[in-house]
């Protein structure tokens, strides 16, 4: 080994005699291997698999292949099966996201105080962190359910809601995707509620105390600072928020199955292609073309956001 | 889990703000209320005081709700579940001993821990090594190459397990821990972490131990690494916690009852919930309770972990 001193000499302005920058290659090429096997094999080869699958049709058992080109993906893009799914994914964002992020703002801003025992409030709301998705899911399955469920069993709440109890939120085709969302928010919160703390105490105190030092009052304040300081952890929640509405899985595997049948109300684009009913199922093609058009949505969307909403983002100085 | 951990926004072309965050072993965030106890200019006194903690308490009952639901139903007897699902009157451990026989729970926690810690472990050394090339050491195409492994963080994993599921199968690998660490032993988050933080080593420290005799080996045990163990720590944690609540993919590469993990012995449970909820109730809390004491310990790492590049100072 050279050891570091190699290219001491030249380190400064950033120059180096052509055998000094290769000296360190061998040693690069080994440290970087590891990571760029694993990476290559599992990340960039299926993405370009699923590329190749996707264009090509074969018959039942996989034999006889014929490419299609871009107009497969065109013709899965226009099914009516996508188009569900796509219908439900968009859906589903619309709701978890705005009220992902309005809650987790709303219980950070109300726990950022000086009080008396805020810690354990702040502990209780970061709680659902712990929780995976399967683990959410089973607690609003159990909540939910029409006949041994939770709200179901609360007499006063079934009588409220009638629906709760027949056919069930999760079985009507007009709650489905607002009973998944709602777990999906809930056990996103914690998530949220770290974050936008995080963010508040990085909001210096003084601006808040010069602010009201002028007269403004706290809801004036909560607009003029901290909306705009919370900029950079916002655009970062929401990003965060967003792909995690368009890889929804687990929750509608547990709550729904992606039912109710047989609009499939519930059927986000992941489980139109790994769900138990999915027609595609058995079908790697299909489901490859579906899988790159999920990767290309979200590589849009991610796109759309920093260019978008970070043009007006405040990062401080 | 590869794009849940989206590309730091601000800390890409400051990465010696990041650094010197995650270097110096400070938490970025106290949950546990500020460090300075001075009186707040806007602390709340009086009737507001009141409010506001009357406020806090009617958010922590609709936050808590489901789990304290949970809770009951996994303490009652199973008999008892339906009348007043809200109210706490006759306690059993019964119910979570039934599940931890009947679920075979026992075996799903130990199928978790292992895939998670060979993840975890593999994961903090691929990505220690790499993001040392990147941040230290000199060679052609390096700023490519780098640009090439964060763009893989572009990739959703929902998007390649269709064909990572097949080379898994094809390399006999369905139903086993194989299968179920191996396609995420390495990645680009851990990568991109380290290597700014690594890029934070004054290079006056990696010239003296040249003329010391230390190679590039010796700095990066003795130097290097243990700098970077806050963000270490951090990493690992978040590696961890990312296996561990993996959903999907046990699901495409398990069938055999028990190498299943956690999350996807759930999906097993779940099928019972009409018949015996209590059963369910009791196994989803000991699935969750291992994840809610970890995390109670490792808060900071946690909180790290999660704010990494999100937030500015």
């Amino acid at each position: 080994m050279s050891g570091p001193m190699a290219d001491d000499a030249t380190d400064t302005d950033g120059r180096r005699s052509g055998r000094r920058r290769w000296a360190e290659l061998p040693l690069a090429m080994a440290m970087l291997a590891p990571a760029a096997v694993i990476l290559g094999v599992f990340v960039v080869y299926p993405l370009a698999r699923a590329m190749w699958l996707g264009q090509q049709r074969c018959d039942n058992f996989g034999n006889d292949c014929v490419s299609n080109g871009i107009e497969q993906y065109v013709d899965v893009f226009r099914s009516v099966e996508f188009q569900n799914a796509l219908g439900v994914t968009l859906q589903f964002a619309a709701i978890t996201v705005p009220f992902g992020v309005i809650l987790g703002v709303g219980l950070a801003v109300l726990a950022d105080k000086y009080l008396r025992g805020i810690g354990a409030f702040r502990a209780v709301f970061s709680s659902t962190v712990a929780t995976s998705v399967a683990v959410a899911s089973l607690m609003w399955l159990f909540l939910l359910q029409p006949s041994v469920g939770v709200l179901a069993n609360v007499s006063w709440f079934s009588e409220l809601f009638p629906t709760v109890k027949d056919p069930g939120w999760l079985q009507d085709p007009s709650t489905a995707l607002w009973a998944v969302a709602a777990s999906s928010v809930w056990a996103n919160l914690g998530f949220t509620f770290i974050l936008v703390t995080a963010g508040l105490q990085g909001i210096p105190r003084d601006l808040h105390e010069a602010a009201a030092v002028d007269g403004a009052g706290g809801i004036r304040r909560f607009w003029s600072i901290t909306v705009p300081m919370l900029g950079p952890t916002l655009l970062f929640v929401m990003i965060v928020t967003v792909t995690r509405a368009f890889q929804a899985y687990g929750e509608i595997d547990l709550l729904t199955g992606g039912g109710p049948q047989p609009d499939n109300p519930t059927t986000t684009i992941p489980y139109f292609i790994y769900g138990q009913n999915s027609p595609i199922r058995n079908d790697v093609g299909l489901q490859a073309a579906t899988a790159v058009l999920l990767f290309l949505l979200l590589l849009g969307i991610s796109a759309l956001q920093l260019v978008g909403v970070g043009r007006r983002v405040h990062y401080g100085d | 889990m590869a794009t849940d951990l989206t590309l730091p926004i601000d800390g890409a072309d400051d990465p010696d703000e990041l650094g010197a965050r995650a270097a110096d072993g400070a938490a970025t965030v106290d949950l546990g209320g500020r460090p300075e106890r001075s009186r707040g200019f806007d602390e709340p006194t009086g009737l507001r005081r009141v409010g506001r903690y009357g406020l806090l308490a009617a958010v922590v009952a609709i936050v808590v709700f489901p789990i304290y639901t949970t809770l009951i139903a996994a303490l009652k007897p199973g008999d008892k579940v339906f009348d007043n699902p809200l109210v706490p009157d006759a306690f059993t451990l019964d119910v979570i001993r039934a599940a931890w026989t009947a679920g075979n729970l026992d075996r799903y926690l130990i199928n978790s821990l292992i895939v998670a810690t060979i993840v975890t472990v593999c994961q903090l050394v691929t990505s220690v090594l790499a993001a040392y090339a990147f941040a230290i050491l000199r060679f052609p195409g390096r700023t490519l190459i780098f640009f090439l492994f964060t763009a893989t963080l572009l990739v959703p994993a929902e998007a390649i397990m269709v064909v990572n599921r097949d080379t898994v199968d094809s390399l006999g690998w369905l139903n086993t821990f194989q299968g179920l660490s191996v396609p995420f032993l390495a990645t680009a988050f851990g990568i991109f972490l380290l290597r700014q933080v690594f890029l934070t080593l004054p290079r006056d420290l990696l010239d003296a131990a040249a003329i010391d005799g230390v190679g590039h080996f010796g700095f990066m045990r003795h130097v290097a690494v243990p700098l970077v163990r806050p963000t270490l720590g951090a990493l690992a944690l978040f590696s961890f916690l990312g296996t561990w609540n993996q959903y999907l993919w046990p699901n495409l590469v398990i069938t055999e009852q028990d190498m299943n993990t956690v999350q996807s012995g759930l999906r097993i449970l779940q099928a019972s919930i009409a018949n015996e909820p209590n059963l369910v109730m009791a196994g989803t809390v000991i699935a969750a309770l291992p994840i809610f004491i970890a995390l109670l310990v490792f808060q900071r790492q946690l909180v790290r972990g999660l704010t990494a590049g999100a937030v500015k100072g």
